[in-house]
């Protein structure tokens, strides 16, 4: 099991030495001089030349990847071209809102979609069925920002139950940060809802017709608990494996969502850094969800196990 | 020469009739053309033009009518549907308007995103020494979430139609490659296509004559996906302001001017909403029914 984890540990390092090699050469390609940009509008050639002779960029472009890849594999992110501070705090500061609103999100997501899915394969063909998959196809194709909205104009402006932008941190009452939370993480999850409640569904559907559940119902064991333990748990390994996959999706929604509720953490914090042409801190946030995204499915693959003992390594 | 017409025709006209049977086929299907046709004769069903500004009827709610004066100064009553934005200017007419943008991006993505990937995917499947390369490179594009890797391509880049267009096709092209590359892989298994190489087919006659029929159900099923994901993505980075420049009528951008003032004028974002919805919906309905007719065993991605 351990030289498995480590084994597949090591599987990751080549997959993001390509996106770091990616991710660099995106500054390369820029038409805009990274020092001149630093150097701001009033500066002589002698100083841009000074600013580029600091950052390195005057050496070979392999030796500058080298000094690159060891500077953010130490933490050194390098320093915002906007913000004038070093990358590594400004990611800092902002994380706390956007891993609220990602794990909030994934909670709510599997607190819904997974009995709602269950139920839909248990009722099958039923009203209930129907409701459900029907609000998957719709789920699905409703943009995250535009239910933003909905979200908002209804339970934030009309019944004024929520607020209706911004963050609170942890660090100033629970409360307030999950009242300002739930409207964001609620909008983000209902797309999710939507596919994982489909995937439980078909997943739980090809279980149901098992013997071992004929067996435990006819050992006398209550519906709830054949369900629960003999069918879900059956059903466990797809559902993880949709999750690990639309981890990217959910990525890219908490950028949007971000955006739409005012929620200072990276999403917004990337929208700004494209505005203002700050590639240091852009390469930092895409190299930082990428190894997030990579590591999550990793931590799927290894999750298989406490779901599937038949599933050794 | 009749039977060798009437032979391919049978299958054809089997699956035609599938399509028409499936439900999703027939609605999605019919979405999507609505959504064309408003595209298409948007001057001619009661539109203005949608940069224009008129100051004097700024902010105003959906059903308001005004009288104004035209180029040749002659007062002409106008009904506002959908209501105005802060510049005055006609939201009915920038939403049917912004539909072609949407369209044509949609279009444009998937049709560059199928050409490069098959292009790319049979190379890999092909020259066997490029394939390793080729592969974990597009593992490489795959582990970067597909906006991320968009608004960094956007970053780029000067901010601009082909700049969104490139910005899409970047994160969308290796899912197809290895579609393509899965697909090369098993044909080249099948026993007509080693008794094809054993009497030497050349490698370019067996890939027109074998292997591209077999990529054409996949890949339509793919480019429907592809075409959802890009009208999303499009009006995603319009919306943020890093997508298409805002004096061009887009769904995203015309959502993007109406939030500053939305909880009092909600319809700015609400009808390009309703409008990206339906057609994002339109076009998934279209692309589920034609894997389940096309495409049974293929997987839908997430």
């Amino acid at each position: 099991m351990v030289g498995y984890i480590l084994r597949r540990l090591l599987s990751a390092v080549p997959v993001m030495m390509i996106v770091a090699v990616l991710v660099f050469l995106m500054l390369r390609l820029t038409p805009a001089d990274p020092a001149a940009i630093i150097a701001g509008d009033f500066a002589n050639d002698q100083q841009i030349a000074e600013i580029r002779n600091r950052l390195g960029l005057d050496k070979p472009i392999i030796q500058q990847f080298a000094i690159w890849i060891g500077n953010m594999a130490l933490g050194d992110f390098g320093e915002s071209f906007f913000y004038k501070k070093q990358v590594a705090a400004l990611i800092m500061e902002r994380l706390e809102p956007t891993l609220s609103l990602s794990l909030l999100s994934i909670f709510l997501t599997v607190a819904i979609a997974v009995p709602l899915g269950t139920l839909a394969a248990y009722k099958q063909g039923s009203w209930v069925d129907r409701v459900v998959m029907g609000f998957s196809v719709i789920g699905f194709s409703v943009p995250v920002f535009v239910l933003g909205y909905i979200l908002i104009y209804v339970l934030a402006v009309r019944l004024d139950w929520f607020p209706v932008q911004g963050y609170r941190y942890i660090r100033d009452g629970v409360g307030g940060w999950l009242l300002h939370l739930i409207l964001p993480a609620l909008t983000l999850s209902i797309v999710f809802v939507a596919l994982i409640a489909r995937m439980t569904r078909t997943s739980v559907l090809e279980v149901l017709h098992e013997d071992y559940i004929r067996t435990a119902r006819a050992k006398g064991q209550s519906e709830l608990k054949v369900l629960v333990r003999h069918a879900l748990a059956n059903a466990a390994v797809p559902i993880l494996t949709v999750i690990g996959i639309t981890f990217a999706t959910l990525i890219g929604g908490v950028v949007v969502t971000e955006s739409v509720y005012t929620l200072p953490g990276l999403g917004l914090l990337t929208v700004d850094a494209v505005l203002a042409r700050d590639y240091p801190t852009i390469q930092a946030v895409i190299l930082l969800f990428s190894l997030a995204y990579v590591l999550v499915n990793l931590a799927v693959d290894l999750a298989y196990t406490l779901f599937d003992p038949r599933i050794r390594y | 020469m009749a039977i060798a017409d009437a032979t391919p025709l049978r299958p054809r006209t089997s699956t035609l009739r599938q399509l028409a049977r499936s439900s999703s086929v027939v609605i999605g299907g019919l979405l999507v053309a609505a959504m064309v046709a408003v595209a298409a004769l948007a001057p001619w069903l009661g539109t203005r033009n949608p940069g224009e500004v008129n100051p004097s009827v700024r902010n105003k709610l959906p059903g308001f009518e005004a009288t104004i004066r035209d180029d040749d100064g002659n007062k002409v009553p106008v009904s506002y549907r959908f209501g105005t934005d802060s510049l005055g200017r006609d939201i009915y007419s920038r939403v049917l308007y912004g539909a072609r943008v949407s369209l044509i991006v949609g279009l444009t993505v998937s049709v560059i995103s199928l050409a490069v990937g098959l292009l790319i995917g049979l190379i890999a499947g092909y020259v066997r020494w490029l394939d390793g390369i080729i592969m974990r490179f597009m593992d490489g594009l795959m582990a970067i979430p597909a906006i991320l890797l968009a608004i960094g391509v956007v970053s780029i880049f000067r901010a601009g139609l082909f700049a969104v267009i490139v910005a899409i096709v970047v994160p969308e092209v290796p899912r197809v490659v290895r579609l393509v590359r899965s697909i090369v892989l098993s044909i080249r298994e099948e026993p007509y296509v080693e008794s094809a190489i054993t009497v030497g087919t050349p490698t370019p006659l067996l890939i027109v004559r074998h292997v591209l029929p077999n990529t054409i159900a996949p890949l339509i099923v793919q480019g429907t996906f592809i075409c959802a994901a890009a009208i999303l993505i499009e009006a995603i980075l319009s919306f943020l302001g890093i997508g298409i420049p805002p004096e061009i009528p887009t769904w995203g951008n015309i959502m993007a001017e109406g939030r500053t003032l939305f909880r009092v004028f909600p319809h700015n974002i609400l009808y390009p909403g309703i409008f990206l919805a339906i057609t994002v919906l339109g076009v998934n309905m279209l692309g589920d029914g034609l894997r389940d007719v096309l495409d049974p065993k293929m997987e839908r991605r997430g």
